[in-house]
């Protein structure tokens, strides 16, 4: 297809927007953990932005894109980006490279999400072995599936900016690496407060901000599915932080800060898939009851009673799980939903979702599990309680 | 020569220091401190789990008057940070061996 510089410069911003939202997630988790942990835990989401890169380059971009091996998984005939050009588009009116590093920065976020899980307790080592494998036996084979016109693709699951791919798969990730390597030492004992909100709120901010790169860039082109995603994303995400507040307002008799920035945060996940097919109308409902649904899976959590440090699970698994469904049930923008008469819709994304979580928890758990008998995953007792910015990296976050 | 350790609420620090320095004190040092007594703590909520925090912040002051002047003195500090609500804070004298200015190596009343 004919290059469009007006699509082309579109995508180079959006590219950039989607990398600023792995920073804004390191700030997000940064002021959600205690002092002692606050580097080691932006680490874990800033150092995804080295590993993946290299992957993505090596082999990742021709597993998730290149040419479709069983509809399962791509070949390796892409690997270190050869035959994919700068200059030419495949079926797109953007340089084939472009695409290459649009899709990099969502491989980039989707494992530095899952950090939240094991925050406060997983050995440095541990992350970068774990990272490395889970982009590579996870992400870049249910990547393929959905994007890269692999079975999920075939069967007509819509995903129009990765909920599937990126929320889902990391939620269900999320919550075996929470059951895997344990609780916190002190969990239930020891107060686990946000060390600095502020920053996290920041860290929302940033990623609200980064998102519209993330949806609206979802559309590949500069036109109007690019408006419509943009203005679905903003009015589902004040509506995910309105509701979460009014939700804990009502029941635990007081709005948090926090309370609106997961909210936020809920909206931006249960949107994501549905922003380039719904009206800015559903958008509002699909926003709003993503905030109720995490605000009470975050209380499930605490009575269920497994260590999710960050809510990964409550956020990004059941806001993702929420907003796959959403989709088949409002799409009315090229697809039809539930609501338009097309119940079917529905059912497939439910498929979709389905074997994204069966996938993910199955695979994530072998991974972990690996890397347990052989380097350990978890930082010993005298370690954690020191904090791992001093024992793992020799460097604390801030000094009197 | 005695030492006054005032614990107060951190809103009524200006409200002490403007009555000090109505004194002539010249000088005070002050800290961040936590603590609790019969006020306890309170309760925070964070993403739907609440913790009872015991400590809260308060501000101590530390002084060093002549001996005679510490009674007034205890007086001004409280009538200056009291609320009538309770966590409104003690205030400890305690007496002092020696005081010894860094610079010139005064002593004692010529020191503070």
């Amino acid at each position: 297809m004919e290059l469009n510089t007006g699509d082309t410069a579109f995508m180079l911003i959006a590219t950039a927007l989607v990398m600023l939202m792995t920073p804004g997630l390191a700030l997000f988790y940064g002021g959600l953990v205690r002092s002692k942990n606050v580097l080691a835990t932006t680490m874990q989401s800033f150092l995804c932005l080295g590993i993946v890169s290299i992957l993505w380059v090596v082999y990742g971009y021709s597993l998730s894109f290149g040419p479709d091996v069983g509809n399962v998984i791509g070949n390796l005939d892409w690997a270190f980006l050869r035959n994919v050009s700068w200059e030419t588009g495949t079926g797109r009116t953007i340089p084939d490279l472009l695409f290459c590093a649009f899709q990099l920065m969502f491989a980039i976020i989707t494992p530095a999400l899952i950090t939240g899980a094991f925050a406060e307790r997983m050995k440095f080592s541990a992350y970068l072995f774990f990272t490395s494998l889970w982009v590579t036996f996870v992400y870049f084979p249910v990547c393929h599936w959905v994007w890269g016109g692999g079975w999920l693709a075939d069967m007509g699951a819509l995903d129009f900016a990765g909920g599937t791919v990126i929320h889902i798969n990391s939620g269900a990730a999320a919550l075996v690496c929470a059951l895997v390597i344990g609780k916190r030492k002190g969990w239930g004992k020891e107060a686990m407060h946000p060390h600095n909100l502020p920053m996290t709120v920041l860290g929302a901010g940033v990623l609200w901000f980064g998102w519209f790169g993330f949806n609206a860039g979802s559309a590949l082109a500069a036109g109007p599915i690019a408006a419509l995603a943009l203005m679905t994303t903003q009015v589902a995400t004040g509506a995910g932080a309105l509701t979460w507040v009014l939700a804990e307002w009502k029941i635990q008799g007081r709005p948090t800060t926090l309370g609106a920035a997961s909210g936020a945060l809920a909206g931006l996940v249960a949107i994501t898939p549905a922003c380039g097919f719904v009206t800015p109308l559903w958008a509002i409902v699909i926003g709003g009851v993503a905030g109720v649904i995490c605000y009470l899976g975050v209380i499930l959590k605490g009575k269920l009673g497994y260590d999710d440090a960050l809510d990964v699970v409550a956020v990004h698994g059941l806001g993702g799980l929420w907003g796959a469904l959403a989709t088949g049930i409002f799409a009315s923008v090229g697809y039809q939903g539930l609501l338009y008469g097309n119940p079917k819709q529905l059912l497939v994304q439910a498929i979709g979702a389905g074997a994204a979580i069966a996938y993910s928890v199955v695979v994530t758990f072998i991974i972990l599990k690996v890397i347990d008998v052989t380097v350990g995953l978890r930082v010993d007792s005298d370690k954690e309680q020191q904090g791992l910015d001093v024992a793992e990296h020799s460097e604390v976050g801030y000094s009197i | 020569m005695k030492k006054i350790e005032a614990i107060i609420k951190p809103f009524k620090l200006d409200d002490v220091k403007d009555a000090l320095n109505e004194l002539g004190i010249k000088g005070m040092t002050i800290s961040e401190v936590k603590g609790y007594g019969r006020q306890k703590g309170h309760t925070e909520i964070y993403r739907g789990a609440e913790y009872v925090v015991d400590f809260i912040p308060k501000i101590k002051i530390e002084i060093v008057v002549p001996a005679e002047q510490a009674d007034l003195i205890v007086e001004k500090i409280r009538n200056a940070a009291n609320t009538d609500k309770i966590g409104d804070g003690k205030i400890f004298v305690m007496p002092v061996e020696r005081v010894v200015r860094v610079r010139t190596g005064e002593e004692n009343r010529d020191a503070v």
